[in-house]
């Protein structure tokens, strides 16, 4: 019992170092994209403190770091303090918390007597998914409770904007989550990697469609861009965190890096076979010593070239208007889950037996059929969908005008409305 | 300005085709663009090492300096027309009577106040002489609000220092900036109010 509370205790201590050092260094990363994308060199001076070397910036997050620590840390006078102050606080414990159930494998250390260590803080959680996203969910209370506590409409619109946002959001997720439970029979996500890992097949090419929808709607629920509408410096100067300095934004801040991180993570656990590497890392659940560092390293490889992406689409789209943010989520992204949803339930129900009563290997069969959904799906959505992004001028209201001046008909009869015309 | 006025020329976008609806050619082009750029050659000055380069120093609106005649005196006549002319009244010019044959005055002070300057280059538009110009130093610093004070032998000083890269108008022969811009010709049109 005593082994098992120190072992607990040394993964998390491992893990929180690391998340930590990830965040701060992913900023590192995120400044160098962005520079790099704008024909800037980016940070490049921070190096060893009192000497000249310049190792490529390296030093520039713990100066930042610094920075934050030693800033003041101005309260605002017309804020509720309890909440303001509980609101970072809450954010942080549930962009850490999803880490508990984060899944790397397990590892044989060669000891006699010792049963293999799971180099998961919280190891076979039968409901882990579903943990996962409570926790993740739950940091929309830090943001909303920022908003409301700052007593500033800025804040408030923010908060507000971030609370619909994650609730429209939530429902894709959940569906292209119902998707992959429903084909991997279990909500425990090392299973889900080990069944990856065993077939060789990674969620991604067998379910293009889910990994779309989740995909998409991970990045919203990251807040990131496209998707960063709760803080939209142009708009709303920082939203939820406007009124925040100091200890307390840098709290917010790196929570912010967490759920990119988390988003990474999870996207690679479900879809890109987490620590599986074909002809590399073997596909046995328990690994040695040797095995277990290539793992995470073919893991930590994928979560960053996943953060990666997130950084470079941040430059590469424009933000989304929030009318056009929300018609995404509840229109097309809603209706691919439920289409996947629904091609999954029917392939367990009949379209399986037949496959392999006819002595066909079912894998294949299912992934040409989800396949042809996505193009389907994606080609009618194109051909269907009301091109809401209609930025056209307003001709009505320049004939509204006119008429007005003028005198028309139309303007005797309210069931025509003169753009028709 | 009314939205039926006619003055307004309205440009409809041409609609979607199904290409452009499915948004996969113009998630490409984000990416490509970015990508390109990424990976593209930087244009970051790297500044105290390495100093941007003018395309022509002459033209850059920097430091001020006054310039020597042939034989190092201040060539300046003191005739006030560079003080008259800022628009920012940063130029400070105490005369005397010259101790020379070929000018009637010369300046005893010249103080440019260099936080006061808004580097609009009207002085050296207004000297007559050639006297007072704008070189291309562009990274003037000073830890006291005196320091940014210049006198007479920091702008000569200033002129000693940036003579030979950048020699000064009466040398070159002044750039005959009239002769580039087109006057209207009838200064009638100038005034007309549509």
């Amino acid at each position: 019992m005593i082994s098992f509370a120190v072992v607990t205790c040394i993964k998390i201590a491992v893990l929180l170092a690391a998340l930590m050092t990830a965040a701060a260094y992913l900023v590192l990363v995120e400044r160098w994209i962005a520079a790099w994308v704008q024909d800037r060199l980016g940070p490049n001076r921070v190096g060893i403190p009192l000497t000249n070397i310049r190792i490529f910036g390296l030093g520039q997050p713990i100066a930042d770091g610094l920075k934050l620590i030693f800033k003041e840390e101005f309260v605002p006078g017309h804020v509720d303090r309890i909440l303001y102050n509980v609101a970072p606080v809450v954010t942080f414990v549930a962009a850490v918390a999803v880490y508990a159930v984060v899944p790397l494998g397990a590892v044989d250390l060669g000891i006699s007597g010792w049963a293999p260590v799971d180099l998961t803080v919280v190891p076979a959680f039968d409901a882990a998914l579903i943990f996962l996203f409570a926790a993740n969910g739950a940091a929309v209370y830090g943001i909303i409770l920022a908003g409301w506590s700052s007593n500033n409409k800025y804040s408030l619109f923010g908060a507000m904007r971030g609370a619909a946002q994650l609730i429209a959001y939530e429902i894709p997720l959940s569906l292209a989550l119902i998707a992959l439970a429903c084909y991997a029979g279990t909500l425990r996500i090392d299973e889900i990697v080990l069944q990856q890992a065993e077939s060789g097949v990674w969620n991604i090419v067998l379910h293009p469609l889910a990994f779309v929808v989740f995909f998409v709607a991970a990045t919203a629920e990251a807040g990131r861009l496209p998707f960063d509408l709760p803080e939209t410096e142009q708009e709303l100067v920082g939203g939820f965190h406007t009124e925040y300095s100091g200890m307390r934004l840098m709290t917010f801040l790196v929570s912010e890096f967490l759920h990119m991180i988390t988003a990474a993570v999870v996207i690679v656990l479900l879809f890109l076979g987490g620590w599986h590497l074909w002809f590399l890392t073997g596909s046995e659940p328990v690994a040695g010593i040797g095995g277990a560092i290539i793992r995470i390293v073919v893991f930590v490889a994928k979560v960053l070239a996943v953060v990666f992406f997130f950084m470079w689409m941040r430059w590469s789209w424009p933000r989304f208007r929030f009318d056009q943010l929300m018609t995404l989520a509840w229109k097309p992204l809603i209706s691919w889950g439920i289409v996947q949803v629904t091609i999954l339930v029917v392939w367990y129900a009949w379209w399986e037996p037949l496959v392999v009563s006819q002595g066909w290997s079912s894998l294949p069969v299912l992934g040409l059929i989800n396949w042809v959904t996505f193009i389907l799906t994606w080609v009618i959505t194109a051909a269907v969908a009301q091109p809401h992004y209609d930025n056209s001028p307003r001709r009505d209201l320049v004939r509204l005008a006119q008429d007005m001046r003028e005198g028309s008909p139309y303007l005797e009869s309210p069931t025509v409305r003169p753009c028709d015309a | 300005m009314k939205p039926d006025s006619s003055e307004i020329r309205w440009v409809d976008e041409s609609p979607l085709n199904m290409g452009e609806r499915s948004y996969l050619p113009l998630f490409w082009d984000g990416l490509t663009t970015t990508f390109r750029h990424l990976i593209g050659p930087k244009l970051t000055v790297q500044f105290p090492e390495e100093r941007h380069q003018f395309p022509d120093p002459l033209i850059y609106r920097g430091v001020h300096r006054l310039n020597r005649d042939e034989q190092g005196r201040v060539k300046c006549v003191a005739c006030f027309l560079c003080a008259t002319a800022c628009p920012a009244h940063c130029i400070d010019i105490v005369a005397a009577p010259s101790p020379w044959p070929d000018r009637e005055k010369y300046p005893v002070v010249f103080n440019i106040d260099m936080l006061r300057c808004i580097f609009c280059g009207m002085c050296e538009e207004a000297c007559p002489v050639d006297a007072i110009e704008l070189t291309s130093l562009y990274d003037l610093s000073g830890k006291s609000r005196e320091e940014m004070i210049f006198d007479k032998e920091k702008l000569l000083s200033i002129y000693d220092q940036t003579k030979d890269q950048e020699p000064p108008g009466w040398l070159r022969g002044k750039r005959e900036i009239e002769d580039l811009i087109e006057l209207p010709q009838d200064d009638q049109d100038l005034t007309q109010d549509k």
